[in-house]
């Protein structure tokens, strides 16, 4: 079967610094994949590559997205064939509302006003949605903002950076459910969406049932294996023993 | 007349040896041009407007309806054509032409020319000698008035100068939101609008003061504006401009005389075709505690220019604060910007300014992160722009805010 996202040898610079060195990578459709490594590997420069930013500046390689390349598309396009991401660190957009992008996203997604109402209780985010665009935001605000606009977007592929960084116990809950919800693994009949999230805790695998975990290390995918024991494997020994598979 | 023979004369020699005088800001305009005298008949009531004017002055913020508006001035070149006071707010404050309160109150003479001087500049002088009107607001001693005056200042018609007086006074512990619109209903015409304001707030009062420019290609405009503020009291100030003019220049003063007073000053400048804009404001910091704030948001396209100014000058001795945000976009290759802010502490130990000015483009990264939400190149511009001019100013029409979408659509084209 054709895979939904196949990555073929993938180099990528950033401000002329060699981020990605070669990656090879694919995943299935409906499939939920996590992915570890160290602080710098590339896990965000992979991510950030994979939805189109113009900043990383793909030096060698292809990206195949339901069986399209889409290496020269810009993110406009990409988000249109159905990637969506959740930033590690998204920016603020001065004066204009959450209210306002929320409005925007349910028009053009076709998402009734009850609907969006539903997820902005499930998220507990009502009352910040007056404010500029993650404009003060804590950390957990941030993140649910970003899970919420993921929500009106619905992409058939998810990207997720660090979905749990900065959020406290009960909200990683509500993240997690609310990711669940929107990946359709929470209803028997729902459409399955893919995932590829990144996390350093592992804490969402309590909440995600992630099929696979793939580990990333100095700008390379390095080994793939059962994401629980891969966790375990890192929490004992750190990255340590990855430098062997390597 | 209540205004002393004496005062009135000293007014106008002091106009009459300023009359060549140019100002030191702005292109020199050559006043001799304008010299016809329009008036018109007054209208029963604001849905009787011709359909132009009408609609000039509804793009400026007028509600035609009166509906959530306490009372409405409204002068078409050289005569006030409407005049209303809504029955409920009548002991709670007054509005007028400045020349029926002239005639009308004695007190008047204390805030007439008191601010705002007579000799200025040529243009000042040329209100001081050939006055038309202009309105006159007073709210009563501890009077809030639930919703805002407005005002509306017309022309539609060619070679006048509309030389208008307005003051407004706000007794001491009172609240007032005045929204007036200036706005040319002959999109062609060459003119000249010339505003002398003279703005009192007493102690513990409060004004916020909301002015949409709409003027067009071949006309300038010099307003001439102070503002007094006593003890406690707060202004603030809003200005919109979002169509072409040929020149404005205009740095309204505001003098915090009491302790505690307070000004803000947002300024949302748009500038067009081979407009030449000159905007700024000058606060004086004279007492304890005082406070300032200065906001502008402009954008350059077609050949316009812009100079974005704004000075904070600490006078006193104890505490005070001021701090200028200046920020703009050149949108076009032809267009030029300038941001000048500027800071002076006259012996104020104890001042804290501080100002920060910015010229660039809209930020990628924003670009990005709303396209990867599936929100194509423009609106995702659009959205950006529309934000960074958000000031979120109060009482300000849903249309305008669409008018600030299309013109944006229009001249975006370059930004990124
Ligand atoms: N804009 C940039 N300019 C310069 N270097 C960059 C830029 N973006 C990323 N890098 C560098 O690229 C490397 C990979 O960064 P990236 O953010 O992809 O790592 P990461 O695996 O997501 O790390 P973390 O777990 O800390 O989030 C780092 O060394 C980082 O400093
Ligand atoms: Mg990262």
């Amino acid at each position: 079967m054709q895979e939904m996202l196949q990555v073929v040898d993938l180099w990528v610079s950033v401000e002329g610094k060699q981020v990605l060195k070669g990656v090879d990578f694919s995943m299935g459709y409906g499939d939920v994949n996590v992915l570890f490594g160290p602080n710098g590997a590339g896990k965000t420069s992979f991510m950030m590559s994979l939805m189109g930013f113009p900043k990383y500046k793909v030096d060698q390689g292809k990206i195949f997205f339901k069986g399209e390349d889409v290496t020269d598309k810009d993110i406009y396009e990409r988000s249109k064939m159905g990637i969506g991401l959740s930033f590690q660190r998204p920016p603020t957009v001065g004066g204009v509302s959450l209210e306002r992008l929320i409005n925007l996203l349910s028009k053009n997604n076709g998402i009734s006003e009850e609907e969006v109402e539903v997820i902005l209780e499930n998220l507990k985010i009502k009352e910040h949605i007056k404010r500029s665009i993650n404009d003060g935001f804590s950390g957990g605000e941030m993140k649910r903002s970003e899970i919420l606009q993921l929500m009106l977007q619905k992409p058939e592929f998810v990207l997720i950076d660090e979905p749990e960084s900065g959020v406290d116990m009960e909200n990683i809950a509500l993240v997690g459910h609310a990711i669940n919800h929107l990946l359709g693994k929470d209803k028997v009949r729902s459409p399955k969406r893919g995932a590829l999230i990144i996390t350093h805790t592992g804490y969402i695998l309590d909440f995600v049932n992630a099929d696979k975990g793939y580990i990333f290390i100095n700008g390379r995918v390095i080994c793939s294996g059962n994401p629980r024991d891969m966790l375990n494997e890192i929490k004992r020994n750190g990255y340590k023993g990855c430098q062997v598979c390597q | 007349m209540p205004i002393s023979e004496n005062r009135l004369s000293e007014i106008k020699s002091l106009a009459a040896a300023a009359k060549d005088k140019k100002a030191l800001l702005g292109p020199d305009v050559d006043l001799e041009r304008f010299k016809e005298l329009a008036q018109r008949d007054r209208v029963e009531n604001l849905s009787s407007l011709k359909a132009q004017t009408m609609e000039a002055a509804i793009m400026s913020g007028m509600d035609i309806k009166e509906d959530v508006r306490s009372g409405s001035f409204v002068q078409l070149n050289h005569s006030v054509i409407y005049e209303s006071l809504n029955e409920k707010y009548k002991d709670q404050l007054q509005i007028m032409s400045t020349d029926d309160a002239v005639e009308k109150f004695d007190f008047i003479e204390d805030y007439f020319w008191r601010i705002v001087k007579p000799d200025q500049d040529k243009y000042t002088a040329a209100v001081a000698l050939n006055p038309s009107h202009g309105y006159f607001m007073r709210v009563f001693p501890n009077q809030h008035v639930e919703y805002p005056l407005q005002a509306c200042l017309l022309v539609d018609e060619n070679n006048i100068s509309q030389n208008v007086h307005n003051i407004i006074i706000v007794e001491e512990g009172a609240s007032l939101n005045v929204i007036t619109g200036c706005s040319l209903s002959k999109n062609d015409a060459e003119g000249i609008h010339l505003g002398i304001s003279e703005f009192y707030v007493k102690k513990g009062g409060s004004l916020t003061f909301t002015m949409i420019h709409n003027w067009a290609d071949n006309f300038d405009v010099r307003p001439r504006t102070s503002i007094h503020l006593e003890e406690d009291a707060k202004f603030v100030n809003n200005y919109i401009l979002m169509k072409p003019v040929k020149s404005i220049q205009s740095a309204p003063n505001v003098y915090l005389t009491g302790k505690n007073a307070a000004a803000q000053f947002n300024n949302v400048i748009y500038g067009l075709k081979d407009s030449y804009i000159d905007l700024g404001s000058k606060m004086y910091l004279e007492a304890p505690n005082t406070r300032a704030e200065s906001i502008a948001r402009t954008i350059a396209a077609d050949q316009s220019v812009i100079y974005s100014r704004g000075d904070m000058i600490a006078k006193t001795k104890e505490a005070c604060m001021a701090h200028l945000d200046c920020r703009g976009i050149v949108f076009s290759k032809e267009a030029t910007m300038y941001a000048i802010p500027a800071l002076v502490s006259e012996g104020s130990v104890r001042a804290h300014l501080s100002h920060e000015a910015s010229i660039g483009p809209i930020s990628q990264e924003q670009v990005e992160y709303l396209m990867s939400r599936g929100i194509n190149k423009d609106d995702a511009v659009s959205l950006i722009t529309t934000g960074f001019l958000n000031l979120n100013i109060p009482y300000i029409p849903k249309f305008i805010d669409n008018k600030i979408k299309d013109i944006i659509n229009a001249t975006a084209k370059d930004a990124l």
